[in-house]
């Protein structure tokens, strides 16, 4: 039975890592090697010219630290939503988390227009302001300022700090902290003391995807930031595609993926240290109606906030999609199934969105697969360990899975072109490409919810009832699956809204036309005229539709009781 | 265990060199066709056609098309460069004259004399070799708001010279010239314009614009929909926009109730927009000349080009093709687009774009 055990552990890691091999490394090997040696000779005098020019360590640094405030800020606002979440039930919550997590999905154009519409020269809250305060011009003017590439960041992270820290925060036994109030300790105190440490490797795992997603930031900063900011991401695609200087561009991917990697390194190691083994509780038993007027109080004013926050700019998209100009109308809808030149590249609303979910289910399913195989990989046990004796490949295997997150894909969209073009791997042209690209993404997320929940789980259990005679396969299916499916189920959901949202990558492979939502709401923006405004609007609220049924399906799934958990 | 797993992993790098570096699929997998034929098309993602146009070639041809969407042109370029060797299709359409010295240098294409060059005006041929042949072309131009300039009693702009004057203050969108290729195509009309050296060069007249509060969005869509009064369902402030000269019948075209006047109109004095131009070749390595060769025919007699500006929203090469109704009324051709040689626009790409970013962004 143990050799079963350390056979299957054995056989996941390797599949886990064939994959990134095969798929990461291999087509980002070829990529650099084409930029930094095109005739076999290695040239680096890209590497001089970047450290010689401020430009670019400016660019370097102003990446850095906007994704620190960004995450900083996601953190702080998410925090008590989080609370919220894990301890209260109330009425209408897993519609307020599915929408939450909408914003997630939007391309950033239409995110620019929705916040324009809210926060723009002539927007909401600006006429509102001119007319209560008789002012005679907009007091607000956040067009191309850091502040709104802060509050985009928010906008669009949010959803992943509520739901990686609420899932863990509800098994965590509530007891504690009131151990502690009892003991004498303010509300503070025993959320600082208690509750925060044992909550670190979740917050931990929201901060690291956070700051990641915010450090390789692309349409943000270009779009709703302006031509004065850049990241090395931004910076990395005008020298690929506008100036074709490979090697320059290579170089800043390579210190993209340097620093990635370092800073996941550090968090490995700060992770081992406050990943403690605790007495779960399943979530029945943690979970009830707010009663006091405080309580009351505090989940109005975090579902107002994430309301205010997350959902107004979604609804003003919505309401654009039924607003002509002699008032509501459904035409925009209407001409969705419409295509007036019979043109051969129209999209049946229908059809991308079959086409949108046929990807995302396939990403999903992959990359939860892959996931636990990842995680199973990263937290053998000892007894099972065969990688033990070779720490230092252990050490680095956690940084490696999280790497494909903090990669240019500009870089790998090309390193795929390059690589991939031979049988028995000739994926160029196939959608199977598509569905590897996001697969990439979403897999550091699987991990990232899963680990901290796994790690959670006390050994003295499985001990316990391996002693009383239960195989192994049984301690899994009684001890693991109930915490991991719950976490899993969270990874799901993002891999799922990846591969929903995704636009850049995949606009990066050549292939035959299979549109997504993205990808229509896209093709009408390309264009001049009102029809084509409309009915991108419209696009994007069957997009936003989509994947808010999606979420709700999603959480209803339950692995037998265990969901519940 | 652990000598398994380093033999696995080593196994496995050791199976994909060897694919890479002996490439022993090249030779023998030369596809023995069967059932019909494919033509594969690689193009931007702003390519559009009528789906009865690409049967009617099927049909004729006994082939298939299949259309390969590879990004912008930017990207799509790229792609096509790097995979030189093992191009991924038959033909490449969409090279414009910004890009074309590029592509000519990664020597992607090979030379076809199509006998439809005769019906193509000469000042669009840039390629004596015939690999890059004229397919279509726009104009990128100032648009303004029609109804915002009458309201205000204000004239519109006539030329691009107008725009730094003080009663434009704050008027204006243009696109990053970094990022954008229309925003590139109106940078490049003010090089060609005002010129590198003299009085008043393009930078200071970039210098003069930014005084004057223009706004610098990052794409086409951004600062149409996002920035532009007539684009962006009322939030928008900014009158005048980087458009195309085919923009105002895109408007009347795609209008939400049938409209008989054009929203916007196209500003477009001597020397005030920038021509791109659009190719199509034949990629080098295709096992498919004969077929490629029919399709650029194809592509450039009358049915299809007839076909390309309610798609595409570009004129047709072919000066045989008609163009629709709503082109015939609404759209302007510039005469004397600004001059700027495309072997040019690659050299001085990037010196020109820091330039213009350190001017006006930075």
């Amino acid at each position: 039975m143990q050799d079963a055990g350390k056979l299957s552990s054995l056989a996941s890691c390797i599949l886990s890592l064939a994959f990134l091999l095969l798929f990461y490394f291999y087509p980002l090997a070829s990529i650099l090697t084409l930029s930094f040696a095109p005739d076999g000779r290695l040239d680096l005098s890209a590497l001089e010219k970047l450290i010689q020019t401020p430009y670019y360590l400016r660019t370097l640094w102003f990446t850095i630290w906007q994704a620190l405030v960004s995450t900083l800020l996601t953190v702080g606002l998410a925090l008590p939503g989080a609370y919220v979440f894990a301890r209260y039930e109330f009425p209408g919550k897993s519609l307020v988390q599915a929408l939450t997590t909408i914003p997630f999905v939007l391309p950033t154009i239409v995110v620019a227009m929705a916040f324009s519409a809210l926060l723009g020269p002539r927007g909401l809250v600006n006429t509102t302001l001119v007319k209560l305060l008789g002012l005679d011009r907009p007091p607000l003017n956040l067009q191309h300022t850091l502040a709104i590439i802060l509050l985009a960041h928010v906008f669009y992270n949010y959803t992943l700090v509520v739901r990686i820290v609420s899932t863990y925060w509800a098994n965590l036994d509530p007891r504690l902290p009131e151990a502690a109030r009892m003991l004498g300790a303010n509300r503070w105190r025993a959320f600082r003391q208690v509750t925060l440490p044992l909550l670190a490797p979740a917050i931990g795992a929201a901060a690291l995807l956070v700051f990641i997603f915010c450090f390789t930031s692309f349409g943000v900063i270009l779009i709703l930031g302006g031509p004065r900011f850049a990241t090395l991401e931004v910076e990395i695609y005008r020298q690929t595609i506008n100036y074709f200087n490979l090697p320059l561009a290579a170089t800043l991917s390579v210190f993209q993926i340097i620093f990635t990697f370092a800073l996941m390194t550090v968090y490995t190691r700060l992770q081992a240290r406050t990943a403690l083994p605790q007495e779960l509780r399943s979530r029945r038993s943690t979970q009830r109606r707010p009663q006091t007027g405080r309580e009351r109080l505090f989940v109005g004013a975090n579902v107002g906030l994430m309301l205010a926050l997350l959902v107004t700019p979604l609804g003003a998209l919505a309401a654009r999609s039924f607003a002509a100009e002699r008032g509501l109308t459904l035409d925009f809808y209407r001409s969705l199934f419409y295509n007036p030149r019979e043109s051969a590249f129209y999209v049946p609303p229908g059809a991308a969105a079959l086409n949108s979910l046929g990807f995302a289910l396939a990403t999903m399913a992959l990359s939860v697969i892959l996931g636990l195989m990842a995680v199973s990989a990263l937290t053998q046990r000892k007894e099972t360990r065969f990688l033990g004796k070779i720490g230092f490949l252990r050490r680095f295997l956690d940084p490696i899975f999280m790497l494909p997150l903090g990669t240019s894909a500009v870089t790998l969209g090309l390193g795929y072109i390059v690589a991939l073009d031979e049988p028995p791997l000739d994926l160029r042209a196939s959608p199977v490409l598509v569905v590897l690209a996001h697969t990439l993404v979403a897999l550091p997320f699987v991990v990232r919810s899963v680990l901290p929940a796994l790690q959670s789980i006390n050994p003295r259990l499985r001990e316990a009832a391996a002693l009383l005679g239960a195989p192994p396969r049984r301690v899994w299916r009684e001890i693991d699956l109930p915490i991991v499916a719950r976490a899993a189920l969270v990874g799901a959901v993002f891999a799922f809204t990846i591969s929903m949202g995704e636009f850049g990558a995949t606009s990066l492979i050549a292939r035959p036309e299979r549109p997504t939502l993205p990808v229509a709401i896209y093709r009408y923006l390309g264009r001049p005229g009102a029809l084509n405004y409309g009915q991108a609007m419209a696009m994007a609220t069957v997009l936003m539709l989509v994947c808010a049924v999606g979420f709700l399906a999603i959480e209803r799934f339950r692995v037998g009781e265990v969901g519940e958990f | 265990m652990k000598r398994k797993l380093i033999l696995t992993l080593i196994g496995t790098l050791l199976v994909l060199m060897a694919c890479r570096v002996t490439g022993p699929a090249r030779a023998p997998v030369t596809p023995t066709p069967v059932g019909p034929r494919t033509l594969r098309l690689m193009t931007h993602n702003s390519f559009a056609i009528s789906d009865e146009v690409i049967a009617a070639f099927e049909e004729a041809q006994g082939a298939k098309v299949e259309i390969l969407e590879a990004g912008d042109g930017g990207v799509m370029l790229n792609q096509a460069i790097l995979s030189a060797d093992n191009p991924q299709a038959d033909v490449l359409y969409g090279v414009d004259n910004t890009f074309l010295s590029r592509a000519l240098e990664g020597d992607i294409f090979e030379p076809y004399a199509s006998p439809l060059l005769d019906e193509i005006p000469d000042r669009l041929k840039l390629d004596p070799q015939n690999r890059a042949l004229p397919m279509d072309y726009g104009d990128v131009c100032l648009n303004y708001d029609k109804a915002w300039f009458d309201e205000q009693g204000l004239a519109p702009p006539a030329n691009l010279k107008d725009l730094v004057e003080p009663k434009y203050e704050g008027l204006t969108v243009v696109e990053d010239a970094a990022s954008s290729s229309p925003g590139l195509a109106f940078m490049l009309a003010t090089v060609g314009h005002f010129g590198e050296t003299g009085d008043y060069t393009w930078l200071d007249y970039w210098a003069d614009l930014r005084e004057n509060d223009i706004m610098v969005a990052s794409d086409w869509d951004n600062a149409y929909y996002g920035y532009f009064t007539v684009g962006s369902g009322g939030e928008g402030n900014r009158p005048i926009v980087v458009s195309y000269a085919s923009s105002p019948p895109a408007a009347v075209y795609y209008a939400e109730e049938p409209l008989d006047e054009a929203p916007t109109a196209a500003v477009v004095g001597d020397g005030s927009c920038f021509r791109q131009i659009e190719f199509v070749g034949i990629l080098k390595g295709t096992e498919n000349r004969d077929l490629a060769e029919k399709w650029i025919d194809f592509m450039l007699d009358t049915t299809f080009q007839e076909d390309i500006p309610l798609n595409m929203f570009m004129f047709p090469a072919n000066q045989n093709a008609a163009l629709p109704d709503v082109f015939a009324e609404y759209a302007v051709i510039p005469e004397r687009p600004a001059e700027v040689d495309y072997e040019a626009i690659e050299t001085n790409r990037e010196a020109w774009v820091e330039a213009w970013a350190e001017v006006v962004v930075r």
